[in-house]
C-alpha cells in the first residue's frame, strides 16, 4: 500500500502543547513515528547560570506548571547537598506533603485527559471536579494553585497549622472515596477496559532498554521508584507500596496511576499525623562552596533529575535538568509500531507528557520584530476582552449583571 | 562493607588506574573521572557487570579549554555512578553510547546542540532542542557564548 506521511504539530488541535510528530502510515497503520521536540525551549539552564541560587529556586519552579514542586525540590536538594545544609525535619515533611498533594492533582488531571482522549468526557468532568479539592488544599497551604513557592534553600517558607492538617485529612477522605469509585469504573466498565487494553504496548525489556521512568515504566513491570530506591525528603520515614502492573499497556498505566493515588493519600496522612515540631528553615549562605551534586526526585511523571555544579560564588556554574518526559517520549515510537492511527492521541497522553518540562525554555517575541513584548496583567485582560469582542462575543452585559448581583 | 565500597573495589580491581580516583560524596552517589581512552571500558564494565542498568542523563559542561561530559548511570538499588570524560574544546568528540542505551540518543543530541559536541556513531535524526534556523556554530551553553538581540 502507498505510504503517507502525516505531520502532526507543532500547532495541532489534538495537541495540548507544541511538539511535532511525523507519522508514516500504510493505510491506517503506523509504520514509523518520529518526534521533533524543542518548541518550548526557553533556555532555563543558561538563565540559571546568570542568576543567584535563590532566584533559581523560583526559576526552576517555573520549568513546569504541573510538577513545579518537583523541579524546585530537586534543585534545592542538590544545592543543599553541595552546601552541606542540614534541612530541619519539619521542612522535609512539608516538602513531602506538598509533593504528594502535587502527585494527586497531577494524576487526577491525567485521568481526566485520558478520559477525554478516548471519548469518555464524563470521566474528565468528574475527575477535574474532584481535582479542585486538592487544588484548594494546595492554595490553602501555600497560597497558590500552581508554583507553590514553598521551597527555599535550607527549608520551606510556610508552615502547616493544626487546623490546616485537619482540613487536609478531611479532604483525603473525600478524595479516597472518589478514587475508589474511579478504580471501580476502570476495572468494571467494559468500554473503557476494551478501549485501553492492548493499546500502546511496551514490553518489560523495551521499557528497560529505552529508559522509561515513572508510571510508564511501572506499568511494564519495572519495579523502580526513586522515593523508595533513593529516598529524599521524608520518604525514608513513610510506609508506602510501589505500584507496578504487568499489563504493559495504557490500561496498566491507568491502574498504576490510580494505585499511586491511593498510596499518595496514605503518605499525606502520615506526614500530617507525624509532622515533627521544630524550625522550618536554617539559614543558608548566599555563596555556595565549589562542588557538584546530582539530585533525583520521583515526580508524578517519573524520575526528575537535576545536576548542579557550584563554583563558590552566589551563582551556579551549571544547572542541568532531565525531566521525566524526555526519558519517556522515546518509548512512544515503540508503543505505536504497527498500531492504528486512532490510538495515537491516547498513547501519547498515556505517558502524561509535559513538553514544557522537557524543553525548558521565557519571553514573548513579536514575529518579524526583534523586540520582546511582555504584557501586564491589565493589558492581557483588556486584550482578551477586545479579542472576544472582535470575534462577536461580548460579555459586557453579563459582567455588569454579575457585578450588580455581587453587590 | 557497603555496596558502594564493593563497587569501588570491583572497579579498582578491574582498572588499577582508578585507584584513589573514585569519590563517594554521600551514600548512593559515586563520582569518577576517566580519560577518553579508558572511558568505553569503564562504562561497559559498569553497565554490564556492576548492574548500572539505567541511564539518567548526560550532562555537558564547559570547563574552559575542555568540554566535560558527565554520564549519570544508576542501579536498581538507587546507587548512582557519575562517570566524567573530557574532550578538547576545539574538537570535542565523544563516542555514542546508544549501543548500550538506545534512549541516550536525545541526550547526545542535546549536548551537540547546546555545547557543540561531536558524537561519533550517532545516526542521523532531528536536532534537539534548538530550532532548525538556529545559526551554525552558536552553542548557547558555552561560557563564552553571548546573547544576541532578540534571542
Amino acid at each position: 500500500m502507498h505510504k503517507v506521511v502525516i505531520p502532526i504539530g507543532p500547532q495541532h488541535p489534538a495537541l495540548k502543547e507544541p511538539e511535532s510528530f511525523s507519522v508514516t502510515l500504510s493505510g491506517e497503520k503506523i509504520m514509523k513515528f518520529s518526534a521533533r521536540l524543542g518548541y518550548n525551549h526557553r533556555g532555563i539552564e543558561k538563565a540559571c547560570e546568570e542568576r543567584t541560587y535563590i532566584q533559581d529556586v523560583y526559576l526552576t519552579e517555573r520549568i513546569c506548571g504541573i510538577c513545579s514542586h518537583s523541579h524546585s525540590t530537586c534543585f534545592v536538594q542538590a544545592v543543599e547537598e553541595i552546601g552541606a545544609i542540614a534541612v530541619p525535619k519539619r521542612a522535609l515533611y512539608i516538602r513531602t506533603l506538598v509533593g504528594e498533594l502535587e502527585r494527586v492533582h497531577s494524576h487526577l488531571l491525567w485521568l481526566g485527559v485520558a478520559g477525554h482522549e478516548v471519548g469518555f468526557d464524563t470521566l474528565l468532568m468528574y475527575t477535574w471536579r474532584d481535582r479542585e479539592i486538592v487544588m484548594d488544599i494546595l492554595a490553602m497551604l501555600t497560597g497558590n494553585r500552581v508554583n507553590y513557592g514553598i521551597n527555599t534553600i535550607g527549608g520551606v517558607r510556610r508552615d502547616m497549622s493544626p487546623e490546616q492538617g485537619k482540613d487536609i485529612l478531611k479532604a483525603m477522605d473525600t478524595l479516597e472515596e472518589r478514587t475508589k469509585y474511579y478504580i471501580q469504573v476502570a476495572t468494571q466498565e467494559t468500554t473503557l477496559i476494551q478501549r485501553l487494553s492492548g493499546v500502546g504496548l511496551l514490553s518489560h525489556d523495551d521499557a528497560l532498554k529505552l529508559g522509561a521512568v515513572g508510571p510508564t515504566a511501572r506499568a511494564s513491570g519495572v519495579d523502580r521508584d526513586v522515593r523508595r530506591d533513593d529516598p529524599y525528603a521524608a520518604y525514608a520515614d513513610m510506609k508506602f507500596k510501589v505500584i507496578t502492573d504487568n499489563h504493559n499497556d495504557v490500561y496498566g498505566r491507568t491502574l498504576v496511576r490510580m494505585g499511586e493515588l491511593m498510596e499518595a493519600y496514605s503518605i499525606i496522612r502520615q506526614t500530617v499525623k507525624n509532622m515533627p515540631d521544630g524550625p522550618l528553615t536554617v539559614k543558608a549562605p548566599r555563596k555556595i562552596p565549589a562542588g557538584e551534586a546530582v539530585s533525583r526526585y520521583e515526580a508524578p511523571r517519573g524520575e526528575d533529575m537535576h545536576y548542579v555544579k557550584a563554583n563558590g560564588t552566589e551563582k551556579p556554574e551549571r544547572v542541568k535538568v532531565r525531566a521525566p518526559t524526555l526519558a519517556n517520549i522515546q518509548t512512544v515510537a515503540k508503543m505505536l509500531e504497527n498500531r492504528q492511527l486512532a490510538d495515537l492521541p491516547i498513547v501519547i497522553a498515556a505517558i502524561d507528557p509535559c513538553f514544557s518540562c522537557t524543553d525548558r525554555l521565557t519571553g514573548i517575541r513579536q514575529v518579524g520584530k526583534r523586540k520582546r513584548n511582555v504584557l501586564k496583567w491589565e493589558e492581557l485582560h483588556e486584550y482578551s476582552i477586545k479579542f472576544y469582542q472582535e470575534h462577536g462575543v461580548d460579555f459586557t452585559n453579563l459582567n455588569n449583571k454579575l457585578t450588580k448581583l455581587l453587590k | 562493607m557497603t555496596e558502594e565500597e564493593k563497587i569501588q573495589q570491583e572497579l579498582i580491581k578491574k582498572f588499577a588506574i582508578l585507584d584513589g580516583k573514585i569519590r563517594m560524596q554521600r551514600s548512593r552517589r559515586m563520582y569518577v573521572e576517566v580519560s577518553p581512552k579508558d572511558f568505553e571500558g569503564v562504562f561497559e564494565y559498569a553497565v554490564k557487570s556492576l548492574g548500572f542498568v539505567m541511564l539518567c542523563s548526560i550532562t555537558g559542561l564547559d570547563e574552559g579549554a575542555t568540554l566535560g561530559f558527565l554520564y549519570h548511570i544508576a542501579r536498581e538499588d538507587g546507587i548512582m555512578l557519575n562517570i566524567k570524560v573530557s574532550a578538547d574544546k576545539n574538537n570535542p568528540t565523544i563516542n555514542t553510547i546508544t549501543g548500550y542505551f538506545p534512549g541516550a540518543d536525545i541526550y547526545e543530541r542535546e549536548v551537540m546542540d547546546l555545547l557543540g559536541a561531536k558524537v561519533k556513531g550517532l545516526s542521523a535524526g532531528n536536532r534537539y532542542p534548538l530550532s532548525d534556523d538556529w545559526p551554525a556554530g552558536e552553542y548557547p551553553l558555552r561560557k563564552d557564548w553571548k546573547k544576541q538581540g532578540g534571542v
